[in-house]
């Protein structure tokens, strides 16, 4: 008897705790909303992510604009429906990712392609400011001794190298458009295939440094290819879906904000982001740390 | 249950067994890879076992770090010793090899210390050496516990080696790892299905050489005992 009174009131309680919740304005992102003078930041769930939504938080700040910051909040299925609300105003994202979410069946691989149509794929309400040159995309590595003796810039030069070459990448690789198969159909290049599972981690570097492999998929924005003085090649023919880093606004982020944002995207390269990544995985810092140091740096704080 | 059905048929189909990548090929790798890591195991860990257990002397520690081996992760331990040697079958191989030691060494000197203390007693007294007796009473009557080692050392790295596809293109991992990133769980399954019949073949081979063991042991025990 007591124990089932004991747990209705706990019901209740809990009931009623929602209940007032809900009421006490408990959606965190409602304030951002129609109101046009703060400006809700929101990030992926993603450490690099979040740096860059950071720096668009304090790039903000620093010219006097009010900033709600909703970092960490998920993936594209999560926090898109947010910006398409106008729960969000600003939220760095990356181009062909975010435009196939929006336009699942289009062929745009290639930059500009890719921004042109992620423009006009972007739902009323929102837009997209000007994408920097950062990318974090996945990309053909291979070690800088390599890449100096055969002359390598872009994955076409592979064509050049007179060695037999492999691929080294996770498996699914092997049968996917940018695995060997892709290699050869796009640019001519001829390629065996060494599986290894650790999605480009530290036995794929082992791997490339030891010629066990000649080429593997690394992330650019990764920061083990600075560290292990790896290049990615450059890839004109789009095997991979070009991914800038580029940040989505709402109508709330005005031209004078939309300025601030777009100083910051022209500073961007993917040598600075690759900086930002490594200050992240190796010293371990915040991303308000990170950021702050980053924008004092590029005179933009 | 359609993805079983599904995985069944693509083991049924004989177009899965052909060629560089086929079912034939991996399992003869995933058998060669298993075979090869119980016997270098068992280079080192019978003799040192059968030593102990003869002896009765260095049990706690070597039983305490063989223990200890037991706890290491085997994709752990492939993974530094793949940073080690670098990519390719060694270190899985390596790894297998630690999988199996615990297993073998403890079959054997268990296997070494159940012969029966009156029988090797008795050798003792009629003048055998030590080396005679562990040949001849030891061995034979502890035969059926060391294969016993040997089986659930097989068993363990059967299972196991399909790591081996995680730094080469080795065996039924493949099948596992493929699967799995591209989300075709006919083929993770139907690489799964494969493992475990070969698990379950080299279980029953083995429980059929234990039991002859075994035999020859009773028998032995048996002949020791006219004998005496």
């Amino acid at each position: 008897m007591s124990r089932s009174r004991l747990t209705a009131g706990l019901v209740a309680g809990t009931a009623a705790a929602l209940v007032l919740s809900a009421c006490g304005g408990s959606d965190p992102l409602s304030s951002g909303g129609g109101d046009g003078d703060t400006i809700v930041v929101g990030s992926q769930d993603y450490y690099s992510n979040e740096i860059v939504a950071e720096i668009y938080a304090q790039a903000l700040e620093a010219e006097g604009h009010d900033v709600d910051r909703q970092l960490r909040i998920g993936q594209r299925e999560a926090y898109v429906p947010e910006l398409e609300s106008g729960d969000i105003d600003l939220f760095p994202e990356y181009t062909g990712p975010l435009l196939q979410y929006w336009e699942p069946k289009t062929k745009a691989r290639l930059t500009d392609e890719v921004y042109t149509a992620l423009e006009d794929a972007t739902p009323d309400g929102l837009r997209v400011l000007d994408q920097a040159d950062a990318t974090d995309q996945d990309s053909y590595v291979v070690t800088r001794q390599f890449a100096e003796k055969w002359d390598l810039r872009t994955i076409a030069d592979l064509a050049k190298v007179t060695e037999p070459l492999t691929l080294g990448a996770n498996s699914e690789a092997e049968n996917r458009p940018n695995g060997p198969k892709g290699l050869q159909d796009a640019y001519g290049v001829k390629a065996d295939f060494a599986p290894i599972e650790d999605g480009g981690g530290p036995l794929t570097v082992k791997a490339l440094k030891d010629d066990d492999v000649q080429l593997a998929i690394i992330y650019t924005a990764d920061p083990s290819i600075k560290k292990n003085d790896l290049v990615s090649l450059e890839d004109p023919e789009g095997l991979f879906l070009a991914s800038h880093v580029v940040p989505v606004a709402s109508d709330d982020v005005d031209d004078d904000a939309a300025a601030v944002i777009d100083e910051v995207s022209a500073a961007m390269t993917t040598d600075a982001l690759v900086d930002l990544n490594q200050r992240s995985v190796d010293e371990k810092l915040p991303a308000e740390k990170i950021a702050a140091d980053w924008l004092a740096a590029q005179g933009l704080d | 249950m359609s993805t079983f059905l599904d995985a069944l048929a693509w083991i049924l189909d004989p177009s899965s067994w052909g060629g560089s990548q086929g079912i034939a090929v991996r399992v003869a790798q995933h058998l060669a890879i298993t075979v090869a890591a119980v016997l270098l195991a068992a280079v080192p860990a019978v003799p040192l076992g059968v030593l102990i257990g003869h002896t009765r002397r260095g049990r706690g520690v070597v039983v305490a770090l063989a223990g200890a081996v037991r706890a290491v992760p085997t994709l752990g331990l492939l993974t530094l010793l793949a940073l080690l040697l670098g990519v390719g079958v060694w270190a899985p191989l390596l790894a297998l090899v630690a999988l199996a030691v615990p297993s073998l060494l403890a079959g054997a000197y268990a296997g070494v210390e159940s012969a029966d203390p009156e029988a090797v007693d008795a050798a003792r007294a009629m003048g055998m050496s030590e080396r005679q007796i562990v040949r001849h009473v030891e061995l034979p009557l502890g035969a059926g516990v060391l294969v016993g080692g040997f089986r659930a050392a097989t068993l363990q790295v059967v299972a196991t080696a399909t790591l081996a596809a995680y730094t080469s293109d080795t065996g039924l991992g493949r099948y596992l790892f493929s699967g799995l990133k591209s989300r075709d769980y006919t083929l993770m399954l139907g690489g799964a299905i494969l493992v475990a019949l070969l698990a379950l073949v080299l279980d029953r081979l083995l429980a059929v050489a234990q039991g002859r063991a075994t035999g020859l042991a009773r028998r032995t025990a048996a002949d020791s005992r006219l004998g005496a």
